[in-house]
């Protein structure tokens, strides 16, 4: 009755999934992203996206229903930590058909460029996305060399 | 009880135009089949009373909800609407779309005029009542 079948699980997706860590492990092996000793498997809850522009870096948290004041955000240097627990409702007297939500505590840590200023966070939430925008050092954003 | 694949089966190709979609729907529609589909986790419970489906789609904003019901076939889709940034490039990415997808197939007993939804902090709940004359009542037996 339950379906609970992750996609990695489905041999045809399992199949692409593979292709896809082997071209990441191929092309990204530098990063701290891909195969990072952090790094959790794909599918983890919640999915985080790293962006960067020049000034600063910003990661979204994809974690639907969440009460943000029981977000716990801390940041260690540039080890960046993003825990919480994600209450979901399971209706009494009902027929389960799917079950594919995430519920529970959860916690994923990722490590920034070294370059972040951890006296410069802000973190927003909005439609389900924890916002978290780091600066960077100064000394380290690039600038331009004018020609004398 | 109803057989799963009745009540909601799952289809993951896109919900075939039944000729009456207007051109700009349609391209609109092309141009998101090309890119690739975020397929949303759903929770699907049945109630005597009918049956709610919720679905994980962070990002979707009341604006960029797209729900549909063609027939007898039930279109979710949303669009990650995230403040862009000026040349922001990205480090990593778990999410590698902006655009949620997932249809599934209703049945003859849902009132699918009276379908109520919600979206709260990325989080959708659709309600499809039964129609009242099809709710299960229990049956007495005399003697």
């Amino acid at each position: 009755m339950f379906t609970r079948v992750p996609y990695s699980q489905v041999p045809l997706f399992a199949e692409f999934r593979r292709l896809e860590e082997e071209l990441d492990e191929l092309f990204g092996a530098s990063t701290p992203w891909n195969g990072g000793i952090r790094s959790l498997p794909p599918g983890t809850f919640p999915a985080i996206n790293v962006g960067t522009t020049g000034d600063n870096i910003t990661v979204y948290v994809f974690a639907p229903g969440i009460n943000p004041k029981q977000l716990d955000i801390s940041i260690q240097q540039n080890v960046l930590s993003v825990s919480g627990k994600r209450e979901v409702s399971v209706e009494k007297n009902a027929t389960y058909y799917r079950q594919e939500r995430f519920g529970g505590e959860f916690r994923r840590v990722i490590a920034l460029p070294e370059d972040v200023d951890p006296e410069k966070v802000q973190a927003s939430y909005r439609d389900g996305i924890v916002q978290i925008t780091v600066q960077r050092r100064e000394s380290t954003k690039p600038r331009q060399i004018e020609i004398n | 009880m109803f057989m799963e694949d009745n009540v909601m089966s799952d289809r993951t190709e896109v919900s075939k135009n039944t000729g009456n979609g207007s051109t700009s729907t349609e391209s609109q529609r092309r141009a998101a089949a090309s890119e690739s589909v975020l397929r949303p986790p759903v929770d699907i419970y049945e109630t005597g009373e009918g049956i709610t489906l919720q679905a994980d789609m962070p990002g979707v904003a009341k604006d960029r909800l797209n729900l549909r019901v063609e027939g007898n076939s039930l279109l979710i889709e949303g669009t990650i609407g995230v403040a862009p940034q000026d040349q922001m490039t990205a480090l990593h990415a778990d999410v590698r779309s902006t655009v949620y997808r997932r249809s599934f197939t209703l049945s003859n007993e849902l009132e699918t005029q009276k379908i109520e939804a919600a979206l709260k902090d990325g989080q959708l709940t659709v309600h499809i009542p039964k129609r009242a004359e099809l709710r299960p009542r229990r049956i007495e037996i005399r003697g």
